[in-house]
């Protein structure tokens, strides 16, 4: 079980920032391929983002699985909203639902050429 | 030639998607000396399903659906798990 104050922390980072990506490592520097395929398409869509390292926090990392119901890292989330993991941004980027859904949501994005 | 658990991972989920399709790739040796490999093997999968059970139901459920399926794999053993997840009239 995790503690109150790791949820509530959760909550605050999803509904303060736009777009957060809880990962392993950062955007800089992604310790773990899935979590960098993520990365690799958020900087692709040009979306501003924040990036949680839940290496730096073992309660953080148990937490977050907690939050979603969600067994696996990375995890992205658009207004507070759990969108997936890795394979489903990647398959939402592809169709460009992924596009959809930030637009819809008033998130700005601006696609490199 | 499969190892035991991509067994009990194609017994698990053939018994509770009855399948369409079903493809169980162990992709372990891609991530030796990675964080969250196991020197047994079998710590890396990817796998794609379609099944009937998936219609109607959004990604996040249906990917929800398999890891429920698979909770004693994925907490004893499986560091990673790949997922595609598609309905019948998708694949």
């Amino acid at each position: 079980m995790t503690d109150q104050t790791v949820l509530d922390r959760i909550k605050n980072e999803v509904t303060t920032n736009d777009v957060v990506l809880f990962m392993k490592g950062t955007p800089v520097f992604p310790q773990c391929g899935f979590s960098a395929a993520v990365v690799q398409v958020l900087n692709y869509l040009g979306v501003p983002y924040k990036g949680v390292d839940v290496l730096q926090d073992p309660g953080l990392r148990q937490g977050i699985k907690d939050y979603a119901q969600w067994p696996t890292i990375p995890q992205l989330y658009v207004k507070g909203e759990f969108v997936g993991g890795c394979d489903i941004v990647r398959e939402m980027a592809q169709t460009g639902e992924l596009t959809t859904l930030l637009s819809d949501k008033g998130v700005a994005v601006q696609a490199r050429a | 030639m499969t190892g035991p658990i991509a067994d009990r991972i194609r017994d698990k989920l053939t018994s509770r998607f009855a399948p369409v399709e079903l493809s169980i790739v162990d992709e372990s040796h891609k991530h030796q000396g990675h964080a969250g490999h196991d020197a047994r093997g079998e710590s890396h999968f990817r796998v794609a399903i379609v099944s009937a059970e998936f219609v109607g139901r959004s990604r996040v459920d249906r990917q929800r659906l398999v890891y429920d399926a698979l909770k004693d794999e994925l907490a004893d053993r499986i560091h990673a798990l790949a997922l595609s997840t598609k309905a019948p009239d998708e694949a």
